[in-house]
This record gives C-alpha cells, sequence and structure tokens, in this order.
C-alpha cells in the first residue's frame, strides 16, 4: 500500500518535504495507525505521537488525505491510496507528524477548565438531577484532540485570540454544569470580538471530530446566552 | 558537559490518575513541585479506564467499608495486606465524595446521588450476593476523572514538564533516594530533577505482552528505573487478565458490560459461567472468569471459525441501556470487533490487563525495602503510587474498580507522606558527583551502537516469550524454558540499535528506552512466576492444581508470602504477608468461591 508522508526534521532538513512509502501490510493491520507503526518498524525515523490506540488518548491527530482525524480509528480499507499524510494544520511543526500545542492548550486553560464554586463543599457529594447531568452529555467527552480547531480557518488566522472550538466547547461544559456558580464571569471572559465571535459557524469543526462532538452548537448556545444576557 | 539540574521540593513522575491527585495535594500544600509526563497529561492511560471506581457509599442499597474490605482481601486471595486493603476500603468514599467536588461528571441517580453499577467480586454481607459499588460515568470513568484531576491541577497551578521521560533513579551511596534524570523529548536535553522527596506514578508494564488492553506508553519505566537502582520489585507474577478484550485487537470491554446484565455464551450458546461460579456467575472475580473462559476454548466450545474466543453478550439490554450507560462500548465494538452489539454479541478473549506488582511500599505511599532484618525499611525520600506501586492491596488478583479507588487513595496518602517528609528534611541532600553519568553513558550506548539488535525485533520476541510462556495457565515446564528464553532475549536488549540519530524529537530513541524497562519487568515477571509453586489469584500452575489439603492449589503453609526480585543476579527474596488490619479484625484465609 501507498503512503505519502510529510516529513521535517528541523536537524537536518532545511523545510518540509514528502516522502512516499510502498509498504505490505499484514492482515492485523486494520487501522491507520497499525500501517504507520509498520512503517516506522522499517524506517524508525517516521516520528508521530501515539499511545492508547484506541481514540480516547487524542494523541494521534493527523490530517489523512486532506481531513483530520485519528489514526487510530481511521480504518484503512476507507482509505484512498496513496495516502497522504501531514501534521495538523496550521500550528508549528516540530517534527514529522508532530506539532507544537502549545497555542492549542493556552486556549483551553484560558477559559478557566475547572468547576467553580465557592459554597464549602457538603460532607456528601453535590446533588445534581439526571437532567441536569444530562446537559454535560457531548461536552465532558473532549479528547482534546485538536483536531476541530486545527480545521477551523478562524482559529488559523488567530490562534493567539480566537478560543477555538475545543476551547469553546469546555467553556460551555462548565458553563452548563449546575454545580459551577461562575457563568457571569465565563461568559465576561469571552465577551470580546475574538475570543468567541471569531466563529463564523464554518462547521468545519463538527465535521471532522472523532468523538461525534458538536462544538459548534455549544458555541451557538454561548452565544445565545450572551445576547440573552444584553437585553 | 555537566547537566543541568533544577530543584524541586518534590518530583512527581507520572501525570496519570495517582500522579495527578498526589501533585495537587502538594500543590496545594504550597510546595514547588514539578510533574514530569511522557505525554500530556490528558494521554495517561487512565484516561481509558472505563467500568468505575469502587467505593461503599451506599447509594443504590446498604453497603459498608468492611464488606468492600472482605470482598478485596477475598479477591486478592489472601495476598494483599490487611492494613492497606482496610485503609483503602475505609477512605474510598471520601476520596470519591472529594472527586466530586472538584467536579467529576459522574452519573446520577434521580435523587441527585452518585449512580452505581455492580461489578466483578463485589458483594454485599460477605459474599452473600452482588452489590452496586461503582461509581460511573457512563463507560467513561477514566476519561472523567483524569481530565476533571488535570481540571484541578490547572486551578491549582501545578508546573508540568510535559514529554520529558525520566531515564534513572538518582541515589546516594547511602541508598537515599534525590530525585530523577530525564530527557526533553523535544530537544533531546537531558536534565536532573533533584528533590527532596520523590513520586513514581508511573502506571502499568502491559505491554510485556503480545495481547494487551494497554497503551502503547505503559511500559514500566518506574520499574526499570526502581530496579536498575537497586530497589526489589514486589509480586511481579500476578498479572491480572481480563475477561474480555476484544479478540484480535485486544482493546477492552468493561466489566461493567456485565455489571449491566450482559453474559458469556460458549458456542452452543451456554452461560457457563454459571457452572464455574454458582453464585456471582458472569461477576465473579477476573481471575476465576478468565480460567474459566480460557477453559472453555481450551476444550473446543469457544465460538468463532477457529474455536477460540468467548461471546459478550448484550443486546438484550436494549439499545437505550446501551446508548445511555455504555456508549463508549457500542463505538468500540464497531470500530474494532465489527459487530453493532445491540444486536450481535461480540466476540472477546482474556487479554492482559493490569499489573498487581509493582515497587513495594506501605499503605502511606512509602517505599520499604528489606534490610538488617526488617523486611520493610523506609528509603529515605522515594515514593510510589497507582499501578506501578505495590502496598499490595490487589494481592494476587486485584477487583475491578479498585484501581482507581487505589490511585486516588494511594496518590492522596503518599502525597501526604511526603508533606511530612518535606517538612522535617528541609534541605536537599547534595547529589553525589557523577549524578546522571549513568543516564548519560545510557544514551551514548544507544547512539554509537553499530551492528546492534533492532528493537521491533526484541520487542516482539519478548511480547511472544511472555504470552506463550507465562499466559493465563502456566506450565512448569514452560516455566523453566521461559526463564531461558527471557534472560536471552534481555541479553538482545543491552545491544539495541536505532538509525535515528535526530536530537528533536526522536521517537525510536525513547522507544528503545522504553524497551530496556520493559525487559526488566519481564524478566522479573517471568522469574517469579517460575519460582512460585502453587496457584492463586492469576498465578495458575498446571502442576499445583486441587491437591488434598491445598484448595484450588493454593499453599499457605509455604506461600503465603510476597515475592522480592532484585535485578542483581536475579536474586529471589520473600517477604510476609501483613494479615493484621489497622483497626478491625484479620480476614483468615479460606477456600475461594464465587
Ligand atoms: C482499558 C483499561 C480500562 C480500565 N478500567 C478500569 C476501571 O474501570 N476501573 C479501575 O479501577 N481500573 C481500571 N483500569 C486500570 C486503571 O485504569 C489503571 O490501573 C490506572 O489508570 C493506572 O493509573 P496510574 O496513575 O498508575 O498510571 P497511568 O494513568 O498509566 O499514568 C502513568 C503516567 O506516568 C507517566 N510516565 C510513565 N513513565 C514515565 C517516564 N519514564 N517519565 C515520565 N513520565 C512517565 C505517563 O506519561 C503517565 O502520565 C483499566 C485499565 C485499562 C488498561
Ligand atoms: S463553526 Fe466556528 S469554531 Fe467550528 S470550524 Fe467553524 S468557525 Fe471554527
Ligand atoms: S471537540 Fe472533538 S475534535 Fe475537538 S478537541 Fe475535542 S474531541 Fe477533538
Ligand atoms: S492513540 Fe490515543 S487517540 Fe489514537
Amino acid at each position: 500500500m501507498k503512503f505519502i508522508i510529510e516529513r521535517y526534521d528541523p536537524d537536518q532538513d532545511q523545510k518540509p518535504y514528502f516522502k512516499e512509502y510502498d509498504i505490505q501490510l499484514e492482515p492485523s493491520d486494520r487501522m491507520l495507525l497499525d500501517a504507520l507503526i509498520r512503517i516506522k518498524s522499517i524506517d524508525d525515523t517516521l516520528a508521530l505521537r501515539r499511545s492508547c490506540r484506541e481514540g480516547i488518548c487524542g494523541s494521534d491527530a493527523m490530517n489523512i488525505n486532506g481531513k483530520n482525524g485519528l489514526a487510530c480509528i481511521t480504518k484503512i480499507v476507507d482509505l484512498k491510496e496513496p495516502v497522504k499524510l501531514r501534521p495538523l494544520p496550521g500550528l508549528p511543526i516540530i517534527r514529522d507528524l508532530i506539532v507544537d500545542m502549545t497555542q492549542f492548550f493556552k486556549q483551553y486553560h484560558s477559559i478557566k477548565p475547572f468547576v467553580i464554586n465557592n459554597d464549602p463543599p457538603p460532607e456528601k457529594e453535590r446533588l445534581q438531577s439526571p437532567e441536569e447531568r444530562l446537559e454535560l452529555d457531548g461536552l465532558y467527552e473532549c479528547i482534546l484532540c485538536a483536531c476541530c480547531s486545527t480545521s477551523c480557518p478562524s482559529f488559523w488566522w488567530n490562534p493567539d485570540k480566537f478560543v477555538g472550538p475545543a476551547g469553546l466547547l469546555a467553556a460551555y461544559r462548565f458553563i452548563a454544569d449546575s454545580r459551577d456558580q461562575a457563568v457571569n464571569e465565563r461568559l465576561d471572559n469571552l465577551e470580546d470580538p475574538y475570543r468567541l465571535f471569531r466563529c463564523h459557524t464554518i462547521m468545519n469543526c463538527v465535521d471532522v471530530c472523532p468523538k461525534g462532538l458538536n462544538p459548534s452548537l455549544a458555541i451557538g448556545k454561548i452565544k445565545e446566552m450572551m445576547v440573552r444576557r444584553g437585553v | 558537559m555537566a547537566i543541568p539540574v533544577r530543584k524541586y521540593d518534590a518530583v512527581v513522575v507520572g501525570a496519570g490518575g495517582s500522579g495527578l491527585r498526589a501533585a495537587l495535594q502538594l500543590s496545594n500544600a504550597g510546595l514547588k513541585v514539578a510533574v514530569l509526563s511522557k505525554v500530556f497529561p490528558t494521554r495517561s492511560h487512565t484516561v481509558a479506564a472505563q467500568g468505575g471506581v469502587g467505593a461503599s457509599l451506599g447509594n443504590m442499597g446498604e453497603d459498608n467499608w468492611h464488606w468492600h474490605m472482605y470482598d478485596t482481601i477475598k479477591g486478592s486471595d489472601w495476598l494483599g495486606d490487611q492494613d492497606a486493603i482496610e485503609f483503602m476500603c475505609r477512605t474510598a468514599p471520601e476520596a470519591v465524595i472529594e472527586l466530586e467536588h472538584f467536579g467529576m461528571p459522574f452519573d446520577r441517580n434521580e435523587n441527585g446521588t452518585i449512580y452505581q453499577r455492580p461489578f466483578g467480586g463485589h458483594s454485599s454481607n460477605f459474599g452473600e450476593k452482588s452489590v452496586q459499588r461503582s461509581c460511573c460515568a457512563a463507560d467513561r470513568t477514566g476519561h472523567a476523572m483524569l481530565h476533571t484531576l488535570y481540571q484541578r491541577n490547572v486551578f491549582a497551578n501545578t508546573q508540568f514538564f510535559v514529554e520529558w521521560m525520566a531515564l534513572d533513579l538518582i541515589r546516594d551511596h547511602e541508598g537515599n533516594v534525590l530525585g530523577v534524570t530525564a530527557l526533553e523529548m523535544e530537544t533531546g536535553e537531558m536534565m536532573i530533577f533533584h528533590g527532596k522527596a520523590t513520586l513514581f506514578a508511573t502506571g502499568g508494564a502491559g505491554r510485556i505482552y503480545a495481547s494487551s488492553t494497554n497503551a502503547f506508553i505503559n511500559t514500566g519505566d518506574g520499574l526499570g528505573m526502581a530496579a536498575r537502582a537497586g530497589i526489589p520489585l514486589e509480586d511481579m507474577e500476578f498479572w491480572q487478565f481480563h475477561p474480555t478484550g476484544v479478540a484480535g485487537a485486544g482493546v477492552l470491554i468493561t466489566e461493567g458490560v456485565r455489571g449491566e446484565g450482559g453474559i458469556l455464551l460458549n458456542k452452543d450458546g451456554e452461560r457457563f459461567m454459571e457452572r464455574y461460579a454458582p453464585t456471582m456467575k458472569d461477576l465473579a472475580s477476573r481471575d476465576v472468569v478468565s480460567r474459566a473462559m480460557a477453559t472453555e476454548i481450551k476444550e473446543g466450545r469457544g465460538a468463532g471459525p477457529n474455536n477460540d474466543y468467548i461471546l459478550l453478550k448484550l443486546d438484550h439490554l436494549g439499545p437505550e441501556v446501551i446508548n445511555k450507560r455504555l456508549p463508549g462500548i457500542r463505538e468500540i465494538a464497531l470500530q474494532f470487533g465489527n459487530v453493532d452489539c445491540t444486536k450481535e454479541p461480540i466476540p472477546v478473549v482474556p487479554t492482559c490487563h493490569y499489573q498487581m506488582g509493582g515497587i513495594p511500599t506501605n499503605y502511606r505511599g512509602e517505599v520499604v525495602v528489606p534490610k538488617d532484618g526488617n523486611a520493610n525499611t523506609l528509603v529515605h525520600g522515594f515514593y510510589a503510587a497507582g499501578e506501578c506501586g505495590c502496598a499490595s492491596i490487589h494481592g494476587a488478583n486485584r477487583l475491578g474498580t479498585n484501581s482507581l479507588t487505589d490511585l486516588l487513595v494511594m496518590g492522596k496518602s503518599s502525597a501526604d507522606s511526603m508533606i511530612k517528609f518535606i517538612k522535617e528534611n528541609d534541605t536537599h541532600m547534595d547529589l553525589p558527583k557523577d549524578a546522571g553519568a549513568f543516564s548519560a553513558a545510557r544514551l551514548l550506548r544507544l547512539d554509537t551502537q553499530k551492528n546492534g539488535e533492532n528493537v521491533y525485533e526484541v520487542g516482539n520476541a519478548m511480547r511472544q516469550t511472555m504470552q506463550a510462556h507465562c499466559g493465563v495457565f502456566r506450565f512448569p515446564d514452560m516455566l523453566e524454558k521461559g526463564v531461558a528464553k527471557i534472560k536471552e532475549v534481555a541479553e538482545r536488549a543491552q545491544k539495541l540499535e536505532i538509525n535515528d540519530k535526530s536530537k528533536v524529537f526522536n521517537t525510536a530513541r525513547i522507544e528503545a528506552l522504553e524497551l530496556e524497562n520493559l525487559i526488566e519487568v519481564a524478566v522479573a515477571t517471568m522469574i517469579s512466576a517460575e519460582a512460585r509453586k502453587e496457584t492463586r489469584g492469576a498465578h495458575d500452575r498446571a502442576d499445583c492444581h486441587d491437591r488434598p489439603g491445598f484448595v484450588n492449589g493454593r499453599d499457605d503453609q509455604s506461600w503465603l508470602k510476597h515475592t522480592l526480585w532484585y535485578k542483581h543476579d536475579n536474586k529471589l527474596d520473600y517477604k510476609p504477608v501483613n494479615l493484621q488490619p489497622l483497626t478491625v479484625e484479620s480476614i483468615a484465609p479460606k477456600a475461594r468461591t464465587y
């Protein structure tokens, strides 16, 4: 099977280039990650991140035939040959398929990703009804893989100013938590021409999320709350 | 060139559940903490835990920590230390409530309390019937927990060193632990983290087996580092094989599936667990279920064209329950098993899952080794928690949900011990002059090796040897041959060679260093297993089955003791099991039936 992989090692290369691989896969190689590991067993200089191999750790996000996804849950049979692999777009490349995610995590941290509740904690759990808990479904499952943010044009242009779909999904996860007491503070934090309002509902984020989450919907809900708060 | 040194009060290696729980405690105590991790914290393998965290909250019906303690001791086949087990089970409710206060998105009951599901080996009233003790967030409990703990550390301003790999433990000539050497992956530079106290929270080493539920990064680095520094490894023969790994892929299907009502079938459609465990059936302890499945397959009653797997049926739960309580499982079954589990059963096989043994500690997370006639002498400044530690809570077989509990309880208690220790020893002890030289030499060897061994080939040889010689069923002749074979593989692992010579994010180098750690764990496992001449928990020897006087092949007269393996000369030593709990009466060994 043929692969074309973008390679770059700042230690020796002036700039990124594409390298072709034609390899014999085994029947046990079912996912793209299996194929990459097979390639790596022949050429150990190929650098990529990976860990869980089951789509839960968020390590192996990359651009696969033009679309962001996780190598470990992308089936080889579903891929058009030659398979073209590039690092996630819009972030600085460290080496080969490994990008520098500093900016992405900075935005995540900027939304205060923790429940804020200043009441003294009760003896037992804070009660939450099943309905209240249901509000968190589709939000808390994010694996911080960055597939969404690095497919979002608004994030490409302003990664330092626009929080991006992953960060905003997380922001809404805390806004929606019945135990959180800082909704207003959180909305203030996003009230800015860039942080939230750079999202133009292009929907790339929804299209690529490997966990089937919908950042755009969450962003819409935050915008709605802003408007309601305004009047 | 001198190796740069950075000083911290506490150095924590590992940012999984245990490392993050400890880091939080240390940060909140106002200490200067460095947390090192090979991966961004939320990518640690705790993220993959599915089924739940065990605590006797009693939200679904009567429960208490005494019952939890009994189940854990029985689950451990009496090899667990009863002081540590009491400590964990007694503290578990408080630890889980605390996690809820941190923001954990637990599933809820109608009255707003945390939802709990049944799990294997957890019972009410000392084994009478199954109990609902597993607190969960759908089948993504580990993900929810790891993210919550990370988020809490963001709040606490914990300092992380992400994508730094610790290489070796630094000890002075008196054996005091002074920190670690570590490699920054992005730059290839080495640094010394000089600490007053050092915690290992490096997780498991399930990658010594060919078929495993573990992530690629679970390479037993903490165990390798400890072993090279002269610390023995405890009870390494005990590896849990989880009954339900997806056949062919190894990816885990949580026991929560059976907790919610799923059942195991052989090729005849028989619910065979009724024969092996009449009371708990499919929810018997994992070693019991895995052994039953392996027996069914061995005797030709496996399903599939090659009769080599078992069927996990859950379609009778209905799509609603599956989508609400087990959504992740549905995804995994589709992706890795090619089945829609709302309609068809999932093909599963017992798969290597969890390491019961590890770095010997007490229930305060302090590392203890034999010295001058005392089996449990403290190693000054050294702590271990989570799957890499052995307190020993899980003994010869861990109960499901008890690892996440262990992470919370031991993460916190080890940090509390460190806080106390740092208060009493508030200066950095001097680093030995040659600190870091050993690690530097290892890196140099790797970079300059010629005509060496291929990392993938040696890794495969190790994984296949372990799988074939030290699996669910163990045979004396295979173990003996296994010892010779694994030593041979270990020889080869001393000459690993890599092509990648780059300084920048050299993953070939990382994988070679990881293999050097894995191989220590593999050797420890094989040698400890060969030596233990009994069947106990997950260690099943074909020559030690039912014998007169030894129920289920367990030999309490000779083998109610912990193994200690030393890297030096592969020496074995033993120490007694602590049968004395802290405040309640001892639970005496008896026959184990479910
Ligand atoms: C698929 C699966 C499902 C499970 N489900 C459950 C469950 O439902 N309930 C339950 O109780 N248990 C469950 N377990 C077991 C449990 O999840 C693990 O035992 C536990 O999460 C281990 O946590 P830890 O903190 O010890 O280590 P990990 O979470 O594995 O973290 C190890 C950390 O150490 C770091 N590290 C390792 N080596 C180095 C090094 N050399 N330098 C720097 N950093 C290093 C890693 O980067 C990582 O941050 C499950 C296990 C698996 C595999
Ligand atoms: S919907 Fe918004 S966040 Fe998502 S890709 Fe489009 S602009 Fe970006
Ligand atoms: S929202 Fe989806 S795509 Fe974006 S980081 Fe989270 S899991 Fe990845
Ligand atoms: S390896 Fe973890 S998400 Fe792919």
